[in-house]
């Protein structure tokens, strides 16, 4: 595959685009552990949710 | 199960646990098809191979448009029917829809500079896409600082509802002023303009984008409902506390 004489621009256009994608990705991963661990710790603790209590 | 149903939060993450890891195995799967596509496509007769630039470009302009549009239903759902996931889906689209407009903007300017001769000019078309994303950052700064995260939403919200005006002006700018982009060749009155090798890839790159949003957007919202549990059972920990002493 030949990129011609602009194959910097086309480089960068498509790095820039997958290193904010990655970036994305790995924000939303990293929430998800993040949230998930948080709220094992507080269900550990005998935390709960208003609508989880009984009577 | 009534659609009405998806309004219950756990009922919604049971759905979007069940539905991501398809969602992520197809949008791998069209991004690899996209991509093969998008290397393998010829040359344009006037801009050489730079034209594989419009394959990262195009969707994400699209995708930039299509985040405010999915954060002004959800301000309507927040303000005037107070559905319990509108402002949840308004919130996690602005970050995602920020991301695309940036990629937008950038991949532009990048493409701009080989076949315009420059990397940016105030057109209406760029001026009003670089607006669209000072309103993300100012959507996002509203989330963000809200000391009050239901004052935060109404904020938002509205803010999303005045920057709607925008999408129309990106859409329509280049028919309503001279600029130097190129009015719309894909979907315009009398088919699209560009060749069906080029045009084929553009589309499943469309689509491959397309998911990828609504992956993340799902993912996002199910971070969001987490957050606000966490948030929840901090707030009954607290008052406990403070009952005790």
């Amino acid at each position: 595959m030949n990129l011609g004489p602009h194959a910097d621009f086309i480089v960068a256009a498509y790095a820039i685009t997958m290193s904010v994608v990655a970036a994305l990705v790995a924000w939303v991963a990293l929430d998800y552990s993040a949230q998930r661990r948080i709220l094992g710790d507080l269900e550990e603790r005998g935390v709960t949710r208003r609508s989880q209590r009984k009577g | 199960m009534p659609v009405i149903d998806l309004a219950n939060p756990t009922r919604f993450l049971n759905i979007v646990n069940r539905v991501l890891p398809w969602l992520i195995a197809l949008t791998i799967i069209l991004f690899a098809a996209g991509l093969f596509r998008a290397m393998n496509a010829p040359d344009d007769y006037q801009q050489g191979a730079t034209v594989k630039i419009m394959f990262l470009h195009v969707p994400a302009a699209w995708l930039g448009m299509f985040g405010w549009g999915l954060m002004t239903v959800a301000a309507l759902g927040t303000l005037v029917w107070r559905h319990p996931l509108a402002d949840v889906a308004g919130k996690a689209a602005a970050p995602i829809g920020a991301a695309f407009t940036f990629i937008c903007l950038v991949t532009g300017s990048l493409w701009g500079r080989p076949t315009w001769g420059t990397y940016w000019v105030w057109d209406a078309r760029l001026t009003s896409m670089l607006v669209l994303l000072l309103l993300y950052f100012g959507v996002l700064a509203l989330y963000w600082t809200a000391e009050e995260p239901s004052r935060g939403a109404r904020a938002a919200a509205i803010l999303s509802l005045v920057g709607a005006v925008n999408l129309p002006i990106i859409k329509f700018s280049v028919d309503w002023w001279n600029t130097l982009h190129q009015p719309a060749s894909v979907f315009r009155m009398g088919g699209s303009k560009i060749d069906p090798a080029l045009l084929t890839p553009l589309l499943i790159m469309a689509f491959a984008f397309t998911l990828l949003f609504v992956t993340l957007h799902l993912a996002v919202m199910r971070n969001e409902i987490l957050r606000r549990r966490v948030r929840s059972m901090r707030l009954m920990q607290a008052q406990e506390l403070a009952e005790v002493t």
